[in-house]
């Protein structure tokens, strides 16, 4: 086990390096001038070059790079191009945005996914089954901006219930931001839900053919607490594990979701930051989100052991 | 099933939430993120909007395009057309109490012209020093006469900003700006809103009857619409024209519209076309090109006819807009005529560079399909603002479909983009002739004279077409009938002195 | 988008009966996987035969029908500017198709040799390509995607490759992962102990074996990969105008989304019908080829 964990903990150092390294390589093969796109409407040369001399631009590659790391490592991520803000307070302001919008999207993941899967798990073969498979593979195959765009002339436009972009703080009014988030977490969580529910099913299809539910079913235990008690509890550890792990890739899933709805979060920000060549901030964002996925995976891999005590070895 | 539970219980939450307000909040939906609100440095179209509602300047511009002071009571131009000098207000403040004096504008117009990475200093060029004449007098002496500076004045180069904030902040200043606007700076959460409260210590107070102001940006037209509609928004700038018919039946909402400052058209390389195309080799291509698009056509199909067409740097409504040029329609024979006497045999292939956005892509479109009629084979090729902005810079196209917002004065509209080694001048048009006549335009203040050197100019540019100007877009502001009071100027700006919200 | 489901690994070939007459036998026994396989084809076809079924030119433009909803004349109604929706999708079934074929094709070209010789090679050669693998998989998709095309120039070519590419390293991985279970099978080990080249146990013994897998998940990754073209063209990064594909027919419909919902509702469709059948077969492929179940 500390062996495990040490061997992981020492690979994440390289690897954010490499993805530092990517970054930074990336957005020198991005083609444009985030001096010119800065200068707007505005492109007189000798400002431009002004610009390009405040903030490196004119310096090699390397040396930008180390500048940049420097930076980085005593908690300095820059400032953004467009508007002068500190990266770190870009990144404050906008996270939480998006935590609420990935929890909101867990939370209706596992609402749905759950109990789709273990009523498919124990009703396997029947119409609950094949309707709750009709529906992950539905949420599998819907891309998320349509069924955004879909659910915002539904819901917004035609009837009018929900707003249609826009974000409002939880801790300013709780009502209207779950009314601005619903939607957009609803199109994050469904595509979740549909591969939760998948897992949950052959979880639940393996323990409930397990020597111990068996033996609870022989012990005359009711076939509702055989399941709650016994089948529930073996299957869905690691059901749930695989949920945290999907906190990660919602960051990903976030990046369209959050355009088309408006929603001021970590995706529009990094999308905004990318036509806008603001390059600090996509720096800053991408590596802040890389880091929170590589720790995710590594606590999704440590409660997996933890949970399945025959891989502690 | 689940949905429709969240939905419907989301819903009755949003309902509750109308609950009357105590204060006056006038909610306004940009269509896209203002970039830093230092009027020294910054350079969007949508941050002018915002500027409106804080950051005054020293002169102003009426429906009628007349300027008109502001924060300076009068101006006078010397004789010689080298000295401006401006008498302003008295008794204004500065959002953090200080008073705004010739010492302050001073410091303003000074900031603009020497800050590090300053969009301004371009503007104010003509500008050598400032002199204070008395505390609430300043000249400003000029290099060389330049006409255009006053209505410069109108705009962000014109704005003051508080001295003593703006020395403490540096180039932070954006982040917390302090002016001597209507409203000031509350707090601004990136891509999100911006809030403004009404300043108490207003010149002009009397006309300010709105508590507060919040600018929220909402990039999607239709859903911005929406916003508007569902009571989110009270007012909404750029409305697509092809939901105009919507918006005037509701009777909820109003309109308000103008036809812009800026036009919209397409730059034609001449100087800097790597393949030698014929497109830039000679005028007569070009000419064809000008005489296979059907104007009208692109405004009815694309702009559902609520557009203007036009074929100037200026709309034909404006004063300075030449009738002696007008528009000329479509002649396809006449376009495959001219490209017979240029030599060159069709399809004339044309690598035509169109910056993303439905705005500017559909009218390529049809742009291309009308085109081919006549013997060109327009390749579009759509590119990101960002990437179509190196490359037209560097020459690596042949048409370019580029819009320009507009400025107060013609010359804003012109010498940067007509001027031999002007910096926006993409196609690198190089002529003489125009060049003096934008230098001269430039040089005198009466309007008869400077109206000559324009219709020369214009006249070279219909013969040599660096610039095929197409159409002028309507400036389109939806809101709600609750507002009253509001006007649209030419310059596409939300003003908000006199706004009241029932 | 990626994160699909990554199959469980298959541990061992069938020694008995043809395993690929079983798979097939099996996968032809699943309504689902035969129905996505059916719809599949459809749209291949269309997209082959476009110029034989459309009605119109997808191109051709109609000042005087534009935006009009279904007709006898136009079934799926005309967009912003007169064409027919109808023969757009047709066409644009050309671009999307193609799109998630080249693409994971790229993926798997690349992917799968790095992959074999991380796996194989392990050492300092795996360390540095699986933590390349892992920095590339940490960064969003999507974010990938775009920085990839924007830098290549928007056209279809080009995003297919920035997909391709940004889709490597789930191959990278999945090979590696496969590789290693199994190297350590005994036939693997005798043909090392033979004296067999590095490369010829790579190719002749190990990359048979991981065929299923990897088969699997390109069909999976072609649905991803779909969506991903869609998603690009939706923002302007892949088909250039006029040239239709859904992606960008989708961006357009976004505007006019109140006077004409067809717009976006078919093509829409369109992509979830193809998405859904890659899955389903996807689905259908992996039990038929999973050996545990019998």
């Amino acid at each position: 086990m500390l062996n495990f964990l040490a061997r992981r903990l020492t690979q994440i150092v390289p690897t954010l390096f490499f993805v530092s390294v990517l970054i930074f390589s990336l957005q020198q093969l991005l083609p444009g001038d985030p001096a010119l796109v800065m200068a707007g409407e505005e492109r007189d040369p000798a400002v431009i070059e002004q610009i390009r001399h405040q903030y490196r631009l004119d310096q090699p590659v390397p040396v930008q790079y180390a500048y940049w790391i420097k930076g980085v490592l005593s908690g300095d991520f820059g400032e953004s191009l467009r508007n002068k803000m500190p990266v770190r307070e870009l990144i404050a302001q906008k996270l939480p945005v998006t935590l609420q919008l990935g929890g909101m999207a867990i939370v209706i993941a596992f609402l749905i996914g759950i109990p789709a899967g273990i009523v498919a798990a124990v009703k396997k073969g029947s119409a609950w089954d094949y309707g709750a498979n009709l529906f992950a593979l539905w949420g599998i195959s819907t891309p998320n901006f349509w069924l955004g765009i879909m659910l915002i002339f539904l819901f917004s436009i035609e009837l009018g219930w929900l707003p249609a972009s826009g974000y409002v703080p939880l801790t300013e009014n709780w009502r209207a931001s779950l009314a601005a988030t619903i939607m957009p977490a609803f199109v994050l969580g469904n595509a979740i839900a549909a591969v939760l529910m998948r897992h949950t099913r052959s979880a639940m299809l393996q323990v409930l053919e397990s020597d111990y539910v068996r033996t609870a079913r022989a012990k005359g235990l009711l076939e509702r607490s055989v399941i709650l008690k016994h089948a529930m509890r073996n299957a869905l550890t690691p059901v749930i594990t695989l949920g945290a792990l999907e906190l990660g890739t919602l960051l990903s899933g976030a990046v369209l979701t959050e355009q088309i709805f408006s929603i001021p979060g970590f995706g529009k920000l990094i999308v905004d930051a990318v036509f806008n060549r603001d390059y600090a901030v996509v720096q800053g964002v991408v590596l802040v989100t890389a880091t929170i996925y590589i720790t995710l995976n590594l606590v999704a891999d440590i409660a997996y052991i933890l949970v399945n005590p025959r891989l502690r070895g | 099933m689940k949905m429709f539970r969240l939905a419907a219980t989301a819903a009755a939450v949003l309902l509750s939430l109308g609950a009357a307000q105590a204060q006056t909040t006038l909610r306004i939906g940009l269509a896209e993120d203002p970039d830093i609100l230092d009027p020294t440095m910054a350079r969007t179209y949508v941050g002018r909007i915002v500027f409106s509602a804080f950051c005054d300047k020293l002169f102003d511009i009426d429906e009628k395009l007349n300027i008109v002071p502001q924060l300076a009571l009068s101006s006078e131009t010397a004789d010689d057309g080298k000295a401006l000098v401006i008498k302003l207000r008295p008794g204004v403040k500065f959002h953090d109490g200080e008073p705004f004096d010739a010492e302050a504008a001073k410091f303003s117009l000074e900031r603009h012209l020497t800050f590090p990475g300053s969009f301004r200093k371009p503007e104010l060029a003509s500008v050598d020093h400032i002199d204070i004449v008395d505390p609430l007098t300043v000249k400003l002496v000029l290099k060389s006469p330049f006409s255009p500076l006053l209505a410069q004045l109108t705009d962000r180069a014109g704005m003051m900003v508080s001295p003593k904030a703006a020395k403490e902040a540096g180039d932070k200043f954006g982040l917390r700006p302090v002016c001597a606007g209507p409203y000031k700076f509350v707090e601004r959460v990136q891509q999100d809103r911006i809030v403004f409260e009404k300043f108490a210590d207003y010149w002009n107070k009397d006309n300010v009857f709105i508590d507060k102001i919040v600018f929220q940006p909402i990039v999607d037209a239709t859903v911005r619409l929406a916003n508007l509609k569902s009571g989110g928004l009270d007012l909404i700038e750029r409305v697509l024209a092809t939901d105009l018919k919507e918006v005037r039946a509701d009777s909820r909402l109003k309109v308000a519209t103008a036809i812009e400052l800026g036009y919209q058209g397409v730059t034609l390389n001449i100087g800097k076309d790597k393949a030698k195309g014929p497109l830039s080799q000679s005028a007569k291509v070009r000419q064809a090109l000008d005489l296979a698009i059907d104007r009208d056509a692109i405004n009815q199909v694309v702009f559902n006819g609520e557009f203007q067409v036009g074929n100037q740097w200026v709309n034909p409504d404006h004063p300075y807009y030449q009738k002696s040029l007008p528009v000329r329609p479509r002649n396809v024979e006449k376009a495959k005529a001219l490209l017979k006497e240029a030599g060159v045999t069709p399809p004339v292939s044309v690598d035509f560079l169109v910056p993303k956005g439905a705005e500017t892509e559909t009218p390529a479109q049809v742009i291309q399909s009308m085109a081919a009629e006549a013997g060109f084979d327009m390749k579009i090729r759509v590119t990101e603002f960002a990437t179509g902005l190196k490359q037209a810079e560097a020459g690596d196209y042949q048409a370019y479909m580029l819009a320009w917002s507009g400025r107060v004065d013609p010359d804003g509209n012109t010498f940067v983009f007509l001027h031999s080694g002007a910096p926006q001048n993409y196609g690198a048009w190089n002529n003489p002739q125009a060049d003096k006549a934008l230098e001269d335009a430039r040089s005198v203040t009466d309007p008869t004279k400077r109206k000559a050197s324009y219709e020369a100019l214009a006249k070279l540019v219909q013969d040599e077409e660096p610039l095929l100007y197409l159409y002028h877009r309507r400036i389109i502001i939806a809101h709600t009938t609750k507002l009253e009071g509001y006007k649209q100027m030419p310059d596409g700006l939300v003003r908000v002195i006199g706004l009241k919200l029932k | 988008m990626t994160d699909a489901a990554l199959p469980g690994p298959l541990t061992q070939a069938d020694e008995l009966d043809s395993p690929a007459r079983r798979a097939r036998r099996r996968l032809f026994k699943r309504k689902a996987a035969i129905f996505g396989l059916v719809v599949l084809t459809m749209f291949i076809v269309l997209a082959m035969l476009a110029p034989l079924i459309v009605p119109y030119d997808p191109i051709a433009t109609s000042w005087s029908l534009v935006r009009k909803p279904p007709t006898a004349a136009h079934w799926f109604g005309t967009d912003e500017l007169g064409r027919d929706i109808f023969s757009r999708i047709v066409y644009g079934a050309r671009a999307s198709l193609l799109a998630g074929l080249i693409s994971v094709a790229i993926a798997l070209g690349i992917g799968v040799p790095l992959g074999l010789v991380a796996g194989y090679r392990g050492g300092f050669v795996d360390a540095l390509i699986s933590r390349i693998t892992d920095a590339m998989l940490a960064c969003p998709f999507l974010i990938l995607a775009i920085a990839l095309a924007a830098f290549l120039g928007p056209s279809l070519g080009n995003a297919m490759i920035a997909i391709g590419i940004s889709a490597t390293p789930i191959f990278i991985r999945l090979t590696r992962g496969q590789v290693l279970v199994v190297k350590a099978e005994d036939y693997v080990e005798a043909a090392r102990a033979l004296g067999n080249p590095p490369w010829r146990i790579a190719l002749s013994h190990i990359l048979p074996n991981i065929l299923p897998a990897l088969l699997v998940q390109a069909t999976l990754s072609i649905a991803a990969a779909i969506i991903a073209e869609a998603a690009l063209s939706f923002l302007g990064l892949g088909q250039q105008p006029p040239a239709p594909s859904w992606g960008s027919m989708l961006n357009a419909a976004q505007r006019f989304l109140t006077q004409a919902p067809w717009m976006a509702i078919w093509p829409g469709l369109a992509i979830f019908l193809v998405v859904l059948s890659l899955n389903l077969l996807g689905d259908g492929l992996r039990d038929a080829l999973d050996p545990r179940q019998r």
